[in-house]
C-alpha cells in the first residue's frame, strides 16, 4: 500500500512585508497592508502591525491566521502580566516572551516572521528580529517578509552598524533623526513595491517615541 | 531523604493542549504535536517552509590555563544570510559558556532552559552545578526528543571544582568529553587549523590567537559562516570576552595587501 499523501496544507502564505528601525529615542515599524493568496489579492487594507503593549509593537507577515493566533496569545500573556505586576510588559520581556511563545509550537511552527519594535524602560528604541521557530536577536533595523531580501541589503547600505558583538564595543543604534527614518522606510517600501508582487497597496507606519505612539499612511502602486 | 529526580523524568511531550497560559515554570514544557498520518513528512516540509536559521563554526579546547571557546556570528536561511551578529556563545551562568551550532531556535530555547535548571540546582543544593551535571542535563532532554527534528550540536564549556570541563552534546542525543572539539559547517576548517596549531602549554594570549585564527579561516572557506569572530576565555574565576573582530578585517590583518612591483604597465590608449 503506497504511502498516504496530505490532500491539503495546514499553511498558506499572505505575502506581504515588514520593517523596523530603531533611533536614539523613537522607533520606527512600518508594514504593507496587501494581503495575498497566491497570484489573487485578498484584500488591499489589512494591517500587519500590532500593539502589544504601550511602548511595543509587532509587525508580522506570513500566514495572517498564525499572526492573528500569535497576536491574541500574546495579548492575552500581557493582561495576565498586568494583572500580576501592575505595570506594563517592557519591550525587551516582551521579545522574549515572543520567543518562547514560537518555540513551544516548534513541531507545528506558526508561518509567522515578526520584528518587535519599542521603547526600552530607558526610552532607547529596540527592535527584535524573530525567525519562525523562535530564534532572535536584539537590532537596529530589520526587515521581514517576501520583500525582506529586497529591503534588507538596502537598509544595510544605509544604516549597517557595528556589530554588537565587537570588542571594543560600538553602538548599534542608528544616528538618523525619526523624520529622516520615516522617509527612509517609505523610500524602502516604495522600492520594494516595484519589485516584488506580493508587497504594495498602501503602507502603515507606526511611531514610538517619549510623547507616545503616532501613525502614518503612504499609497503605495496597487498593481 | 526525597531525591531530585526530575533530571531523570521522561521528558516526551505530551498530546493535547499545552498549558502555556500556567503560571509559573513547569519541569519540561509540553509540546502541541500535529495531528497528521506522516509525522516525519510533516516535519521535514514544515522545515522547509520555515527554513530556521544555521550554519556556522564554533570551536572549543581545554589547554594550561582554562577553556578556550570561540564562534563566528552568521546565521542563514537557506542561500540568505539572515543576520551577520548572532550571539553563538551562550552565557548559561557566570562560569559555563555554551555553544550554538545547527537549529538558532533550538539551541537558543535549550540553553536558556539549561541555565534555568542551573540556577534551580545552585537554590536547590546550595552549590555550583558541575559541568558534568550541567551538559547530562542538556543531553538527557536533547535525547528524549531524539528523531522529532531538533538540530543542536553544542558544547558545555566551564570550570568547576575538578577543574576545566569540555562537554559536547548534539541533537541526536551523543554526549561527549574532550579537550578539543569543533563544531558546525565549517568545523573541517577550524580542525585543520586547530590541530595543527594546538599544544597544551599556550599561554592565554597564544590560545586566543590560535582560536581566533581557526574560525577566520573556517569563515573563509565556509559560505555559511561569517560575521564577528567572538573568543571566549573560561577561567577559575569565570569566563571573560577576550575579542570580537570582524573577520573582513581580520582577513587584511593577517594578509595585508602588499604593493607588488609591475613588469608591464598597462597604458590609457587615447580615445579616437
Amino acid at each position: 500500500m503506497t504511502k498516504q499523501q496530505a490532500n491539503w496544507s495546514p499553511y498558506d502564505n499572505n505575502g506581504g512585508s515588514c520593517v523596523a528601525v530603531a533611533g536614539a529615542d523613537y522607533c520606527v515599524v512600518a508594514a504593507d497592508t496587501r494581503m495575498s493568496s497566491g497570484y489573487n489579492i485578498l484584500t488591499r487594507d489589512y494591517s500587519k502591525i500590532c500593539k502589544l503593549a504601550d511602548k511595543c509593537v509587532m509587525a508580522s507577515s506570513g500566514f495572517q491566521a498564525d499572526v492573528k493566533a500569535l497576536q491574541k496569545l500574546l495579548a492575552a500573556r500581557h493582561l495576565i502580566y498586568q494583572h500580576q505586576h501592575n505595570k506594563q510588559m517592557s519591550c525587551p520581556a516582551m521579545a522574549q516572551l515572543l520567543s518562547n511563545t514560537l518555540y513551544y509550537k516548534r513541531f507545528f511552527p506558526y508561518y509567522s516572521f515578526n520584528v518587535l519594535g519599542g521603547l526600552d524602560s530607558e526610552g532607547k528604541g529596540c527592535v527584535f528580529t524573530y525567525d519562525a521557530v523562535g530564534s532572535y536577536e536584539k537590532v537596529g533595523y530589520s526587515s521581514q517578509g517576501s520583500g525582506s531580501t529586497l529591503i534588507m541589503p538596502f537598509l544595510d547600505n544605509q544604516l549597517k552598524s557595528p556589530s554588537p558583538l565587537l570588542l571594543p564595543a560600538l553602538d548599534a543604534v542608528t544616528p538618523l533623526s525619526e523624520s529622516e527614518a520615516v522617509d527612509l522606510v517609505k523610500t524602502v517600501f516604495a522600492s520594494a513595491t516595484e519589485r516584488d508582487i506580493y508587497t504594495g497597496d498602501k503602507l502603515e507606519i507606526v511611531i514610538l517615541n517619549a510623547e507616545g505612539i503616532r501613525r502614518e499612511y503612504m499609497e503605495l502602486r496597487k498593481d | 531523604m526525597k531525591l531530585d529526580t526530575s533530571g531523570l523524568e521522561s521528558t516526551a511531550p505530551f498530546f493535547g493542549s499545552s498549558h502555556e497560559l500556567n503560571d509559573g515554570f513547569s519541569a519540561v514544557p509540553s509540546f502541541e504535536i500535529p495531528d497528521t498520518i506522516d509525522f516525519d513528512g510533516f516535519q521535514k516540509e514544515a522545515v522547509q517552509m520555515v527554513k530556521p536559521a544555521k550554519g556556522t563554526t564554533t570551536l572549543a579546547f581545554i589547554f594550561k590555563e582554562g577553556v578556550m571557546v570561540a564562534a563566528d556570528s552568521r546565521a542563514s536561511m537557506g542561500g540568505y544570510i539572515s543576520s551577520q551578529s548572532v550571539k553563538k556563545i551562550i552565557e548559561i551562568n557566570p562560569y559555563m559558556l555554551g555553544t550554538m551550532a545547527g537549529g538558532a531556535a533550538d539551541c537558543q530555547f535549550w540553553h536558556r532552559n539549561l541555565g534555568i535548571k542551573c540556577r534551580l540546582h545552585e537554590l536547590a543544593n546550595k552549590s555550583r552545578i558541575s559541568v558534568t551535571g550541567a551538559s547530562k542535563l542538556l543531553a538527557n532532554i536533547l535525547f528524549s526528543y531524539r528523531g522529532m527534528g531538533l538540530s543542536v550540536g553544542t558544547m558545555i564549556a566551564g570550570w568547576d571544582e575538578t577543574g576545566p570541563g569540555l562537554y559536547y552534546v548534539d541533537s541526536e542525543g551523543g554526549r561527549l568529553k574532550g579537550t578539543r572539539f569543533s563544531v558546525g559547517s565549517g568545523s573541517p576548517y577550524a580542525y585543520g587549523v586547530l590541530d595543527n596549531g594546538y599544544r597544551y602549554d599556550m599561554s592565554i594570549e597564544e590560545a586566543a590567537e590560535l582560536a581566533r585564527r581557526a574560525i577566520y579561516h573556517a569563515t573563509f572557506r565556509d559560505a555559511a559562516s561569517g560575521g564577528v569572530a567572538s573568543v571566549y576565555y573560561v577561567g577559575p574565576n569565570g569566563w571573560k570576552k577576550l575579542s570580537g573582530d570582524d573577520v573582513g578585517e581580520l582577513h587584511y590583518e593577517y594578509y595585508p595587501v602588499l604593493p607588488s612591483t609591475v613588469e608591464q604597465e598597462m597604458v590609457e590608449v587615447a580615445a579616437a
